[in-house]
């Protein structure tokens, strides 16, 4: 399954729910698209739902990375939402874990902007 | 880095620099590592550390010529699948890559491909081939590793 993203608004919060791969090629440059459209239209609070991917590559931790960095670069925060424990893995691996904030529950999530 | 003793070969095989080259490999080596009696989180993580060396090839290895071919070997053990990826590229000093876990390089977008290999294999090699190239050889044990020989 390529990659699926949904876009809603919960409050002031962008919640993209990711679905599939976030691989090298058409995976990660469909995420890197979307946050970068967020971007520009001044979206500065941004929740990643991964919580139905099923995989991640080192190209798709870039993009998460790279998406943290533009929309902080905007003066925004982009928090994740629901890591598989094979993200989370990643995450702690590649020491990204003390970067992002991470939450479990979305309107724990959602709150945490305000 | 040829075949250890106790390894059979099973593929030897040359893909085409492109990112479909990286599909067919991990189906290829997945295919082989349940049958070596892999389970399913052992073969996520062969197959992500497959997946990131013939990225590797294909994009900094050989640059996604059409004249450069990613030779794919993959030998079995009792206890062990032993996966081997060439490219036909200059080659780079694994030395000299930044470290992506070191501060000022957690923001990088790339660089961590080495460092999921690594921590998803047992063993990882690497060596400079003649005239041009790098190969790469993957190791990855069976959890317990005392059981009986299987096949052999």
């Amino acid at each position: 399954m390529s990659i699926q993203l949904t876009i809603r608004q919960v409050g002031d919060v962008n919640v993209i729910d990711v679905a599939g791969r976030i691989t090298l090629g058409e995976g990660a440059s469909t995420l890197r698209e979307s946050l970068r459209d967020l971007v520009i239209k001044s979206n500065k609070r941004i929740l990643l739902n991964l919580g139905d991917v099923s995989y991640i590559d080192s190209s798709g931790i870039g993009e998460l990375v790279s998406g943290f960095t533009s929309v902080a670069n905007q003066g925004g925060t982009l928090k994740l939402l629901g890591l598989t424990k094979r993200v989370k893995d990643l995450l702690q691996i590649t020491k990204l874990y003390t970067v992002f904030e991470v939450f479990d529950d979305e309107a724990a999530a959602v709150r945490s902007f305000s | 880095m040829g075949e250890q003793r106790g390894e059979t070969t099973c593929v030897d095989t040359l893909l085409a620099s492109s990112l479909d080259s990286v599909d067919g490999a991990e189906d290829i080596v997945l295919k082989i590592a349940e049958e070596v009696g892999f389970e399913q989180e052992d073969l996520h993580k062969i197959g992500m550390a497959v997946r990131e060396t013939v990225v590797n090839a294909v994009v900094h290895g050989n640059r996604y010529s059409a004249h450069k071919k990613v030779r794919l070997s993959v030998a079995k053990a009792w206890n062990r699948i032993a996966v081997t990826v060439a490219d036909e590229g200059n080659g780079f000093d694994l030395s000299s890559l930044p470290d992506p876990l070191a501060e000022e390089n957690l923001l990088q977008q790339s660089g961590r491909g080495i460092l999921l290999i690594r921590a998803f294999v047992d063993d990882y090699q690497m060596r400079r081939l003649s005239p041009v190239g790098t190969e790469v050889k993957l190791i990855k044990y069976l959890p317990d590793s005392n059981r009986q020989p299987k096949g052999f």
